[in-house]
Formats: C-alpha cells, sequence, structure tokens
C-alpha cells in the first residue's frame, strides 16, 4: 500500500500528539506536498494544530512521500500515520 | 429582568455564567458543538441545543446557529462569555436586530475598544496618559523607520485590531524593525482580516494593572479597583491578584478615576476592563479596553464581594448600577493562577488526552472554577485553559500559602499543567515581595526554539 519498495528505506511520520492535520498553511493556499514529491530534510509537510497551537511537521529524512495517509482537516490521534516517505 | 438566557461559549466560563443565572432564578440554555457532548456545562444548563462541528468556526462562532438556538429555545437575552463572539460588535448588532439582548457593551463600544487606535484617542480625549506612539496606522516600512529614528528605540509594531497580546513584535533596533515590519504586516492581515499597523514606544520591565469598570445605560460608572497581571508569558497571563502589590490607595485613586474617565468618554455600557502598563517610575499609561467579562474576574468578585456577572445581566437588563466606588469594603486579598493543559518544561506544548486521575483542591479560601471531571477527554480544538484555581485570605502572604497547599492538593493526572511551576513561583523571593516585571517568567522557562520549530 505505501508503495516503497525498499522495506529498509520506509520512514514513517506519525502524530507526535493529537490535534488536527492541515495539509496546506491557508484554506486557498497550496498543499505542502504530494504523493512523488522529493522532500529535504526537516521540509515541511503539513501543520498539526492541537488546543489552538500549530505545529510544523517536518520531514525527518530527505527522500520521496509515498504516501498521504491523513486526510486533510482530519482530528488525528498521538501516533495516528501521517506520512510514508522513501528515504533518498 | 430576563427569562431565559442562552449561553454563547463553553468550558469554565460556561459554567460560571450558568451558575449566576440558576441564583438569580433564570432559565439557562447551553449549546454545544460535536466535540463538546460529554461537556460539564451541558448536564447544569435547563436546555441544551447543538450548534455544529467541532471546529470553533462552525460552532461556536458560527453566529447563525447561535441565533438560531436562541430562537428556537425562546431565549431573550444571549452571554457571549469571553473569546469567541464576545467582543464582536457585528454579532451584539445581529441580536438587537433579532430582538435578543446581548448581555454585553454596545456595538459602538465593541467597536471603539476592538480599533486600538480609536481607543488611545479615546483616551487620550479623556486626559489620560498613553504611551506614546505614531498618530495613525503606519503605511510602509519607511514611514516606520522614520517614526522609530524620532521615538527612540525600543519599539513594538502592533495591529490596531490586535487584543490580547497577538500580532506584537518587539524591535530593538533599525535593523529588526526592517525585518520584523514586513512579517508583522502579513500576519496581521491573516489573524485579523486587515492589515492597519502602528508602533508603540517599549517600555522596559513594566508591570500590568487593570482596572475592572461597571457602567449602566443610564451613564452611571463606577470601577471596582485593579487587577494585578504581571506575571505573563508571551502576553498571555498566567497569575493574576487583586488588589496589586504595587498599588497605594493615593495610585488607586488616581488610576481608578483615569478608568473611569475613558469609560466615559467611550460611553461605555455594562462590564469592561481598562488595562495600564506601569513603568519602573511608576507612571501609568492607558493601553487598551478589554470589553466583556475577563478570565480573571473571579479576584476582583473575591475582594469586593461582588458577582460580575450578575452585574452584567442586570446591567443589560436596563437596571441602575446603583452605587460608586466609596460605598465598596474592600477586603482581604485574591489571587489566581491558571490552570492550562500545557508543559511548562517543553515549551508550554499542549497536553491534551483524558483526565484519568482528578482530586480537585477545596477548604479554606479556594474558589475552583472549572469544567474537568473524572474520565473528561480534553478536545484538541479549543484552548488550554483548564480551571482557574483562586485562593482568597485576609493578607497576601496568607493567600499565597493557600495557594500552595491547594496547587499541591490539585491532581488532573496524566496531563501535563502548569501547576508545577506555579508551585515555583510562589517559593520565589521577589514573588514573595511583590517585586516582579513582565518579564519574570522568563527566569522559570528558559526560552526554547519556537514551538514551531519543533
Amino acid at each position: 500500500m505505501s508503495g516503497a519498495q525498499n522495506p529498509s528505506k520506509r520512514v514513517e511520520v506519525r502524530a507526535p500528539m493529537s490535534g488536527v492535520f492541515y495539509r496546506r498553511p491557508g484554506p486557498d493556499q497550496e498543499t505542502y506536498v504530494e504523493v512523488g514529491d522529493p522532500v529535504r530534510k526537516k521540509q515541511v509537510l503539513a501543520l498539526l494544530e492541537t488546543m489552538k497551537v500549530f505545529q510544523s511537521v517536518k520531514s525527518p529524512v530527505a527522500g520521496k512521500i509515498m504516501e498521504i495517509a491523513a486526510q486533510n482537516e482530519a482530528a488525528l490521534k498521538d501516533n495516528d500515520l501521517m506520512f510514508v516517505i522513501e528515504k533518498a | 429582568m430576563f427569562r431565559k438566557i442562552l449561553i454563547a461559549n463553553r468550558g469554565e466560563i460556561a459554567l460560571r455564567i450558568i451558575r449566576s443565572c440558576r441564583e438569580m432564578g433564570v432559565l439557562t440554555v447551553a449549546v454545544c458543538s460535536e466535540a463538546d457532548q460529554d461537556s460539564l456545562h451541558l448536564s447544569l444548563a435547563h436546555e441544551r441545543v447543538g450548534i455544529g462541528p467541532p471546529p470553533s468556526q462552525k460552532s461556536y462562532l458560527n453566529l447563525e446557529n447561535i441565533l438560531k438556538a436562541a430562537k428556537e429555545t425562546g431565549a431573550d437575552a444571549i452571554h457571549p462569555g469571553y473569546g469567541y463572539l464576545a467582543e464582536r460588535a457585528d454579532f451584539a448588532a445581529r441580536c438587537e436586530a433579532e430582538g435578543l439582548a446581548f448581555i454585553g457593551p454596545t456595538p459602538g463600544n465593541l467597536k471603539l475598544a476592538g480599533d486600538k487606535l480609536a481607543a488611545k484617542t479615546t483616551a487620550v480625549s479623556a486626559g489620560v496618559p498613553v504611551i506614546p506612539s505614531s498618530p495613525g496606522p503606519v503605511a510602509t516600512v519607511q514611514d516606520a523607520v522614520a517614526m522609530c529614528g524620532e521615538m527612540g528605540y525600543p519599539v513594538m509594531i502592533k495591529s490596531a485590531a490586535g487584543g490580547g497580546g497577538r500580532g506584537i513584535r518587539m524591535c530593538e533596533d533599525e535593523a529588526t524593525l526592517l525585518e520584523e515590519f514586513p512579517i508583522a504586516r502579513m500576519e496581521s492581515g491573516a489573524s485579523f482580516g486587515r492589515d492597519a499597523l502602528y508602533i508603540e514606544k517599549f517600555i522596559p520591565q513594566p508591570r500590568h494593572i487593570e482596572f475592572q469598570v461597571l457602567s449602566d445605560t443610564q451613564g452611571h460608572v463606577t470601577h471596582l479597583g485593579e487587577r494585578e497581571c504581571t506575571i505573563q508569558r508571551r502576553f498571555q497571563k498566567l497569575i493574576e491578584e487583586s488588589p496589586s502589590p504595587l498599588v497605594t490607595p493615593q495610585l488607586r485613586r488616581e488610576m481608578g478615576d483615569a478608568a473611569v474617565a475613558v469609560a466615559e468618554a467611550a460611553h461605555y455600557v455594562n462590564a469592561g476592563t481598562v488595562e495600564f502598563l506601569v513603568d519602573p517610575d511608576g507612571h501609568y499609561y492607558f493601553m487598551e479596553i478589554n470589553a466583556r467579562i475577563q478570565v480573571e474576574h473571579p479576584v476582583t468578585e473575591l475582594t469586593t464581594g461582588i458577582d460580575l456577572v450578575k452585574e452584567q445581566i442586570r446591567l443589560a437588563s436596563g437596571e441602575p448600577l446603583g452605587y460608586g466606588f466609596d460605598d465598596l469594603h474592600l477586603r482581604g486579598w485574591a489571587m489566581e493562577c491558571r490552570i492550562n493543559a500545557e508543559d511548562p518544561d517543553r515549551n508550554f506544548a499542549p497536553c491534551p488526552g483524558t483526565v484519568a486521575r482528578y482530586r480537585p483542591p477545596g477548604g479554606f479560601g479556594v474558589r475552583l472554577d472549572t469544567h474537568l471531571y473524572q474520565g473528561y477527554e480534553l478536545p484538541i480544538f479549543y484552548d488550554s485553559l483548564l480551571a482557574k484555581l483562586v485562593a482568597y485570605d485576609l493578607t497576601r502572604e496568607g493567600a499565597v500559602e493557600i495557594m500552595k497547599r491547594a496547587l499541591r492538593e490539585f491532581i488532573i493526572e496524566p496531563i501535563k499543567t502548569t501547576i508545577p511551576l506555579y508551585l515555583r513561583v510562589m517559593e520565589d523571593p521577589r514573588f514573595l515581595q511583590g517585586d516582579f516585571h513582565t518579564g519574570f517568567i522568563q527566569d522559570f522557562v528558559p526560552e526554547e526554539a519556537d514551538a514551531d520549530e519543533a
């Protein structure tokens, strides 16, 4: 499902706490990333809003987005899967 | 007097308002989003109405759904609490148009208080000192540089539509101003839907002292003494007390008169707060009008013996104020700690979860305003205020001892809260002497990277 060919290169990005998941910085702005996009380490992938505080979700590695597991504006629980990345 | 009041809010303040209504024999309608179905305020109200999905924009800020709920339940008044729709002039005007009483200031009052520059102009017209600032909105970074060259650094960039500490940027020098001004303009546009910025001289090491005012519709105004709100983090208040350790009877008289003069000049109605900064030399400056019941109102209630929510309801129904400051008997010392679901050891990161073990404090001199109970799941959609713990005694020393004892009794597991931070503050010699300024809390929580950098 994730599409990652090499399991050893599969990196999961999970929610550090519960919160609302946003794929774009504002309602009428572009998404941060799409499936297939190359990403740098520390590149912002999404925002997570918890109790009115926003934190940016950053890529832990350089690589390629294989899967976006969370829906935009979904309420995520702590440790829910957000992204699958194939490490470069 | 009203027959039925709809409370357009959630959390502790909804409970607080319902309680006063019940004592007055007024029926109550609670509203809730889909995320708040198990919220405590619903079980204390006479009726409940769902007003939409979890995000605030779709429920607690959904003016149409709230007005519809009021109509359907036959409410004759709406109490907005604080936050959400409390300071929205358009909402107050709509209530009026629909034949509902808005328990709060007039739409005109809200418009004035919401425009920080217009509010300052009103204070100047009342002869009240204000912080030196740009005479109007500053449009370009070139204008900002010229202005600050004259005024002298450091300065603060503020949003005319801002408030509650949001959208404020401090600039030590011209280089920082050049960098920050364009960012402030973007942020202000994003948060408040308009980008009028103004520049104010930065007052170093100030104290934040505010005066509660009440006004009736016939033009009688009084203040109810001050609240010391200097203990803050990033302009968000954490600990408030009344009286202030700084304020002498003479200063209380002067600042109280100034607060009343501002309220009169603004033709203010109902409950409000006039906020001041006091510099280290004891000069006070008007800052802004908060046109709502405030989070920290209980400390004034304990020292005056006056239920401010009942007064709001009474005044909104057209009754006269009936007393002035000299008729009050101020007594004792009250101190409030805001218990937030935030981890002070991790840069105040929010901490949602389920309250598995709950033990509220009690006993002599303790007031607890909270919507918590054992098994309550904190929604992720709303702010992190869990409880307001208020200690009251005849002296400040006594109130501090009660606060320490109550903080130690309070268990909200496994949620990380600000309780451990307050226990440290209560032992601090400078705090105990009443010697502090708005940067005080920084010494307890060394600033880490922004939460955004996590």
